[in-house]
């Protein structure tokens, strides 16, 4: 048969299609755009080395150099799609936006969907097949797979065993759906190490079936947190966020809030941000539960004097107070019993289809995952397993390790395995395959309610690699389909599970495919609602929960390493944990009174023993955990993740047993040996009663509206001896929304992405070289056993006194004439001084060489119109200056001013609250002028009269006045 | 002991003294010619490019159009480097087996770009847009020079960000009316302190000198 | 005035109230022992194991230095400790305090020249060393300092074809220009006041090559009378140029402080306690050449315990000068009501390097106060081991002023700590190496004692000699 052909997809644009640019372009790109990449020092007195220009060909229609384009498509984050528009230079995909018609997105991002990007150019990926640790080729491959696959099709598949991921894509289930028909004798597993085990052990207590549950907290107005992040973490935590700030916007006299009560076993972004938190060990989340569906008459015996009675009983008032307008979001790696009460809680309280949603799975097949998996390894070790295909998924790195599926791998006589990487499991089967990145291959995927978006290649294949699909369509037919081919044939048996009409012909087709492509998703594709019967409460046995005593171990996935699939993004790795600000590791997480109890400090390395097996890591304090309760985070300790991965923190998987996948009681902890330098980006989160970050409770603004100004008076125009400023044009300026901070740092990562700035390393951290532009500043709170945390994102004030102006000696950074604080690199001589006099310290210094000036795939991702900083200059936020000369020049050829909104941040374009309003201030009715009208507006740090040009509305809480009394 | 210096050796040394200083002054000044010599600065010279292309001829003589070949400068921040494509138009007839177009049509052949020695290098954190400039009236002649008239294209100015601050300092100076940007034989009027200053009122020119502005 | 009758009003009988006092010049010097005796220490052929071994170690130190500029301008200033917030430590900690030790020494040879105050004619020119090769070591950090300093020079003004010039606001343009002023002035200073002697270097040489040497540097010195009066005019034209000078200089200095808005930096008092504390610094270090080498090279007679005792009591007046100033600072603090101000005092005696304020208090403060009794002012060896604790204790203040202001500022978000580096150690000690390596050279090759300004404090000789007394 003919070998897979590469390369064969053209990328379509929103619209019609067009030509990939050829290599001579690709090199091209690099001289003029990446070009950018040099900072040569010195002024006239440097000659610069000559340079080429490569022209096209045959230039490819409607392509433009110098003027990006915007393709739709979706980031599918650990098997679930959030919509996305990737801008593309000479078709390079640089920069990843939001796609406002998705409902995962709605503009909006997440961390991970940011982060996206850097894995396509992640250099360590996989680049050749690899057959017993040597270099082979996909022919090869091909040839031998074909010989393997005789005596399979000959015994219809016996002894053949698929090994995938969680599969949500619809195309590809119908893929394996068509081998196991062909196959009957063949198996099919799924694994995921992180995903909703206890959502489908609950649903089916509760619903006795497998449904999907998602929330519309737009709708919800008393929401309850049973240690569930979901405003920072998972498939919808952007909608999530979006819908929630969307009810806490305070403006003028409207001063209606939803409430939020968290109970955690760890401090999460979702739990600072809370109206009202209470820490609780994990094992007492069900008596809990129990005792709130008992006291709301969901089931249950009516708790004899429950000793949660202090919270359960305003909780449930308020729950009561507000039936159909409610939500109770479980965590998902809380215990199958805690899901299915929460279900009870949620139908007896009338919330299933108001504020929360039930659906049909979004998984092609659901199922016990582990149940499935044990199987698997049973098979594998008693030798019924002749070839296992792992497509996707790492479970010699991330299987419970009581399985050792590592063991069992080694006794398969041919494996086979596809991946970006070459990773742990690579290694241990006979064969690896390339797996490409969803950026580069086409594809279907659904969001978090079902709506399915057609991927799109934004690039030729990097590598020569592959996609399941394509790599299934071997097992089927030859010659074998492309991913094109395969995805088109389905939709076009399917286009009408959209809800709309089949397509009669291939002429509607085309249009509906060209539509659904263009659009970012199918329309109606989203899964129609199911309206579940009253789900029952199972019995929580009334045991006194602190007689369970010893220390709990919980496991959660990583908020950014996820399960440790993202574990080379560098990007990721030194984004600053929401709440610890730890970058580069993971920590063995508890109270302070837990480690004063077990005599243990900060970064102190200990032990953990459980079932015989053990793991050392350090220690990190962190307040507002349960007591005796310790936090890890799943994804670090990789061997073979790549440079960036290998080494960062330690594998906790490897004490982690399939009977218990998210806590384990009774585990010995012991001190081992010396201490971990952890890299924090902020060590100090005590505010010391300076009014940086401000939050009242809403019923102070209600009574008193103008307290801010108090708090913070603004000093008078006139009480400073430097001349004012006249802006005659525009007068930019941003303002956040403390309100709707929800602390999930997709910002940072936007930031990041667009401003090509470098990832300096943990050693650079640890000396507090971190060269985030926009951090978001974390403050404790409140009662110290207990504490609330604040967020602020910091990004450059861009001061209209600005200090850091005044002292620079060559004129490096000055005010532009429409109120930008420009910061000119190539002027810059380093002196630092600058960075000495910004009271807000947002400045940051390339101390050495830390922008990846050789690697090329690295060079593909850089943003061509941002200088890539040199070694020895300051840097600095600089409200994106780049996207605000772009929409100067696009308004002046078009005669015209800049409209409001026209211009977005990175940060701004990013944040799913909409927390960031960036504008022109000289305009009255712009949203930021409105916004700095309202009463709640303060500059930070005032009576310094910088007159920053961000400014901040000061965050308003809503707590219950019932619970404030008990606390 | 007898007085070892000559009494010619005060004077001898007060010259030396004097030299030095000259000299010093010397050697600064000539390193600050240097600096912003056209010989520093590639200013008029020639560059040696793969095919022997004349704008001479292309401009000057068959009177092409700079948007024929140039096709992106109105609405991209760059001016674009015709594809071979666009060569191929014409030379797919004329001069269709001249040795001095066989790059062209080897590239059009191979599908292998020709590689164009860049002629206007401008420092990488430079960000400079080719659109806004020709709709705000600046002509392609008046940074480009008289291309019509160069066998093989130079640098006409001296690209240092003074030239630049020159014209966004003094815009009317140098703004001619939008009909007129891109002929090659516009001679700048004698009336141009009044035709500049309207013209800068009509197109609402701004005098942009923020640093910003060139500089991300 | 000619030179005898300026002798003949040098060689004054005692004033009132001078009883007692030990000579400025020990008996028996005499204008012929006295030249041979100076300039026999850069002439003497066979060289001093004193001399050898310290300007040994000094070069291997100052080797340590250039490797570790080597590294850092190959890999760049992250190889010292700063980070942000402390973006400036030991380099500025390090460039303010040869600063302060070089104002000390022209104070000396300035100042005190002005006021007349004949008893620093024999320390003068040492004095005058001590600034050079301060100057020397000072001049050299704000360069190492820099991010890119290959174009330092853009903090200069010169004409250009980006049309940019220096931004005059800024302190550290003022900091160019008084670096340059004060070190063009010292030098010239120094090397004027040296001509005479280089004259008798001269006429004293026996070999060819130093004959020839500093017979050029003498530029024809015959020592006619109108010689002196030129030489006298231009020395107090000079000294009335380098007093402003020490003054202005150090006050440019702590405009790099005073002007940023940085709690704990940004305060009105800074000038004058900067200058203050330089001149303590400086006359420290001045104190411990002067006693190190009366002692090797066999000067108790022309250094003598009046000297020391003067710049002990100099020591001590600022001293005291500088403790007033800490004792008010919590006070000024407090009366500004200012948080930030107010945590920065607490921080500085609490905080994470608490311990270089109190070792700062301790020996830059207290180590003084151990002068007020006489006897660690005359003693030798006491007074060098004082002086050395002062020098000491005046590092640690400067470094304790960076890392204690700008480790901790307005946003505790942003506070950090610092750690210097081995990079950051080998510059300090290295250019410990730089200091002495110039002293030490100029010691052996220049007169280091002014022979004509002593020989104004002896009498006219005449057989038997005489002396001030």
């Amino acid at each position: 048969m003919p070998p897979l052909i590469t390369g064969s997809s053209p990328l379509v644009r929103i619209g019609e299609e067009d030509q990939l640019p050829d290599q001579a372009t690709r090199r091209r790109f690099f001289e003029l755009m990446g070009a950018s990449t040099a900072l040569i020092t010195g002024a006239g007195c440097t000659r610069p080395p000559t340079e080429f220009l490569m022209p096209y060909v045959q230039p490819p229609e409607k392509t433009l150099p110098g003027v990006p384009k915007y393709y739709a498509t979706a980031a599918v984050v650990n098997g679930l799609a959030q919509g996305v528009i990737a801008e593309t230079h000479l078709g390079r995909p640089t920069k990843i936006e939001g796609n406002p018609r998705h409902p995962a997105s709605l503009g909006a991002t997440g961390v991970l969907s940011q982060a996206s990007v850097l894995d396509l150019y992640d250099p360590d990926r996989s680049k050749v097949v690899i057959y017993r640790e040597q270099a082979s080729s996909w022919d090869a491959f091909i040839s031998a797979f074909q010989q393997l696959l005789a005596p399979v099709r000959a015994t219809h598949g016996r002894g053949l065993r698929l090994l995938t991921e969680t599969v949500i894509s619809p195309s590809t289930g119908a893929q394996i759906a068509d081998v196991l028909a062909a196959l009957p004798e063949a198996r099919w597993h799924q694994y995921d190490p992180a995903g909703p085990h206890s959502a489908r052990a609950g649903s089916l207590a509760a619903f006795g079936r497998y449904l999907n549950t998602y929330y519309r907290l737009d709708r919800a107005r008393v929401i309850l947190s049973l240690d569930s992040d979901f405003l920072a973490c998972g498939p919808a935590s952007t909608r999530y966020a979006h819908d929630f700030a969307l009810r806490r916007r305070v403006r003028g006299s409207n001063t209606a809030m939803n409430r939020l009560y968290a109970v955690e076993s760890h401090m999460t972004a979702t739990g600072g941000k809370a109206d009202h938190r209470a820490a609780l060990r994990y094992s007492e989340f069900p008596q809990f539960a129990a005792d709130l569906a008992a006291a709301l008459g969901a089931g249950g015996a009516a708790p004899a004097g429950s000793k949660y009675a202090a919270w359960v009983g305003p909780l449930a008032r308020d729950l009561d107070a507000h039936r159909g307008a409610s939500a109770i979001i479980p965590g998902e790696h809380q215990s199958p019993s805690v899901h299915a009460l929460c279900h009870a809680l949620n139908t007896s309280l009338g919330n299933a289809g108001s504020t929360v949603a039930y659906t049909e799975p979004l998984e092609v097949r659901s199922e016990d995952q582990i149940a499935s998996l044990r199987e698997l390894v049973s098979d594998m070790e008693s030798g019924a397993v002749s070839l296992l295909l792992i497509l996707g998924g790492n479970p010699v790195y991330n299987a419970p390790a009581d399985l050792d599926f590592a063991g069992a791998l080694r006794r398969v006589p041919m494996s086979i395995k596809l991946g970006l990487h070459a990773d742990e499991t690579s290694r241990l089967t006979h064969w690896h395959l390339p797996e490409t990145h969803f950026y580069e291959d086409w594809g279907d995927a659904r969001a978090y309610d079902g709506t399915v978006t057609i991927l799109q290649p934004l690039i030729l294949p990097l590598y020569e690699s592959h996609s399941p699909v394509e790599v299934l369509d071997l097992l089927l037919r030859a010659p074998n389909r492309t991913s094109r081919e395969i995805l088109r044939a389905y939709w076009r048996g399917h286009a009408a599970s959209g809800g709309g009409a089949a397509p009669e012909n291939d002429g509607e087709f085309e249009s509906w495919w060209r539509k659904s492509v263009g659009d970012g998703l199918i329309a109606g594709s989203a899964l129609p609602e199911v309206t579940p019967a009253q789900a029952k409460a199972p019995e929580v046995p009334h045991t006194d929960s602190t007689v369970r005593s010893g220390l709990e171990l919980v496991f959660r996935p990583d908020p950014y390493i996820y399960d440790g699939r993202y574990a080379n993004n560098a990007w990721l790795q030194e984004l600053p944990k929401p709440i610890s600000k730890l970058t580069w590791d993971n920590a063995v997480h508890m109270n302070p009174r837990t480690a004063a109890r077990l005599h243990l400090e900060n970064q102190q390395v200990v032990e953990l023993k459980y079932g015989g097996r053990s793991v050392r890591g350090p220690v990190w304090i962190s307040p507002g955990d349960a007591d005796d309760t310790i936090t890890v985070s799943l994804g670090y300790g990789r061997t073979d993740a790549g440079v960036i991965g290998n080494g960062a923190g330690f594998d906790v998987y490897c004490v982690r047993a399939s009977d218990a996948l998210w806590c384990v009681a009774g585990v010995e902890i012991a001190t081992a040996g010396a201490s971990h330098r952890l890299a924090a980006t902020q060590t100090e989160k005590s505010m010391h009663d300076r009014p940086l970050v401000i939050s009242k409770p809403v019923a102070l603004y209600e009574s008193d509206p103008d307290f801010v100004s108090r708090i913070r008076p603004e000093p008078l125009l006139d009480e400073t001896l430097y001349p004012q400023w006249t802006y005659t044009g525009y007068n930019w300026g941003m303002a956040i929304d403390l309100t709707a901070c929800v602390n999930c740092n997709a910002c940072v990562i936007a930031c990041q992405a667009e401003n090509n700035i470098p990832v300096v390393g943990k050693a650079e951290v640890l000396s507090h070289r971190d060269m985030h532009w926009l951090r978001v500043d974390v403050y404790y709170t409140g009662n110290p056993d207990n504490p609330s945390a604040l967020y602020a994102p910091i990004p450059c004030m861009h001061c209209e006194q600005a200090p850091c102006e005044e002292v620079c000696p060559v004129q490096a950074t000055v005010h532009s004439s429409d109120g930008l604080n420009d910061m000119i690199y190539n002027r810059c001589v380093g002196t630092r001084y600058c960075s000495n006099n910004c009271p807000y310290k947002v400045r940051r210094f390339n101390w050495k060489l830390y922008a990846d000036w050789y690697t090329e795939q690295l060079k593909m991702q850089k943003n061509p119109d941002v200088t890539v900083r040199s070694r020895g200059v300051m840097e600095k936020c600089t409200y994106c200056v780049q996207r605000i000369r772009e929409a100067e020049i696009h308004s002046q050829d078009e005669d015209r001013y800049i409209r409001d909104g026209e211009i977005q941040t990175a940060c701004q374009q990013a944040c799913p609250t909409q927390a960031i309003r960036f504008g022109d201030m000289n305009n009255s009715a712009n949203q930021v002028a409105r916004l700095k009208r309202e009463k709640l507006n303060y500059s930070m740090l005032a009576e310094l009269n910088t007159r920053p040009h961000t400014t901040y509305l000061a965050e308003l809480r809503n707590p219950n006045p019932a619970l404030l009394e008990h606390s | 002991m007898p007085e070892p210096f000559h009494p010619l050796a005060n004077t001898i040394f007060k010259l030396v003294l004097l030299g030095a200083g000259a000299g010093l002054v010397a050697v600064l000044w000539i390193a600050y010619l240097v600096a912003r010599s056209p010989w520093e600065m590639l200013q008029q010279v020639p560059r040696e490019q793969p095919v022997a292309f004349s704008h001479k001829h292309h401009v000057g003589g068959l009177g092409l159009d700079c948007r024929y070949c140039h096709v992106s400068v109105e609405v991209s921040s760059f001016a674009d480097i015709p594809p071979t494509a666009i060569c191929m138009n014409c030379h797919s007839q004329m001069w269709a087996v001249a040795p001095e177009v066989e790059p062209v049509r080897a590239s059009y052949r191979t599908g292998r770009s020709i590689q164009w020695t860049k002629v206007y290098e401008l420092p990488e954190y430079v960000y400079f847009d080719h659109s806004i400039h020709i709709h705000k009236g600046v002509g392609c002649t008046t940074c480009h020079g008289q291309v019509d008239d160069m066998p093989l294209t130079w640098q006409s100015p001296r690209l240092t960000m003074s030239w630049c601050l020159d014209c966004h300092r003094h815009p009317d100076r140098y703004v001619r009316p939008r009909s007129e940007v891109f002929s090659v034989t516009y001679k700048t009027p004698p009336d141009q302190s009044t035709l500049g200053k309207q013209l800068v009122r009509e197109y609402q020119i701004r005098s942009l000198t923020s640093c910003s502005t060139c500089h991300r | 005035m000619r030179v005898d009758e300026r002798q003949r009003e040098t060689a004054r009988p005692l004033r009132a109230g001078e009883e007692g006092q030990a000579a400025v010049v020990a008996p028996g010097v005499t204008f012929k022992n006295l030249t041979g005796q100076i300039t026999a220490i850069p002439l003497q052929p066979h060289v001093p194991a004193f001399w050898i071994a310290c300007f040994g170690a000094a070069t291997v130190a100052l080797c340590v230095m250039a490797a570790a500029i080597a590294i850092l301008l190959d890999v760049g200033v992250g190889t010292m400790g700063n980070n942000i917030p402390v973006a400036w430590a030991f380099p500025i900690a390090n460039y303010v305090w040869w600063i302060e030790i070089a104002v000390g020494g022209s104070l000396l040879s300035s100042i005190l020249h002005l006021f007349n105050q004949s008893w620093r004619n024999s320390i003068n020119r040492l004095a005058e060393g001590v600034t050079l090769s301060g100057i020397a070591c000072a001049g050299l950090f704000p360069l190492l300092h820099l991010g890119r300093v290959w174009i330092f020079y853009w903090t200069l003004p010169y004409p250009n074809t980006l049309t940019i010039q220096p931004q005059f606001r800024s302190p550290l343009v003022w900091d160019v220009f008084g670096i340059f002023t004060y070190a063009l002035a010292s030098i010239l200073f120094w090397y004027l006041d040296m001509i005479p002697d280089l004259a008798s270097m001269r006429d004293r040489a026996t070999a060819r090559l130093p004959y020839l040497v500093y017979g050029i540097l003498a530029l024809g010195w015959r020592g006619a009378s109108r010689h002196w009066r030129i030489h006298e005019k231009a020395g107090i034209l000079l000294a009335g140029l380098l007093t402003p000078l020490v003054f202005t200089v150090h006050t440019v200095v702590s405009f790099d402080f005073a002007i940023a808005l940085v709690p704990g930096w940004h305060s009105t008092i800074f000038p004058p306690y900067f200058v203050d504390g330089a001149i303590l610094a400086g006359i420290s270090m001045v104190t411990m050449m002067a006693i190190a080498l009366r002692a090797k090279f066999d000067l108790k007679n022309i250094i003598t315990e009046r000297h020391l005792n003067n710049l002990a009591k100099v020591m001590l007046t600022t001293s005291v000068i500088l403790c007033y100033i800490y004792v008010f600072e919590p006070f000024t603090s407090w009366y500004s009501g200012d948080p930030y101000e107010m945590y920065t005092v607490h921080n500085r005696a609490a905080g994470p390097f608490a311990w270089t304020y109190w070792a700062f208090v301790l020996l830059g403060l207290g180590g003084p106060q151990l002068l007020w009794w006489s006897r660690n002012r005359t003693n030798p060896k006491r007074l060098f081991l004082i002086a050395f604790l002062v020098v000491v204790g005046m590092w640690e203040e400067r470094y304790m002023l960076m890392v204690t202001s700008l480790g901790r500022d307005f946003m505790p978000s942003a506070w950090a700590n610092y750690a210097a580096t081995a990079e950051d150690n080998a510059l300090l000690y290295g250019s410990i190496g730089l200091f002495l390596t110039v002293f030490f050279f100029l010691w052996r090759t220049l007169p280091m004692i002014s022979i004509y300004e002593v020989r104004q404090l002896l009498p006219l000789s005449k057989p038997g000699g005489g002396t001030v007394k």
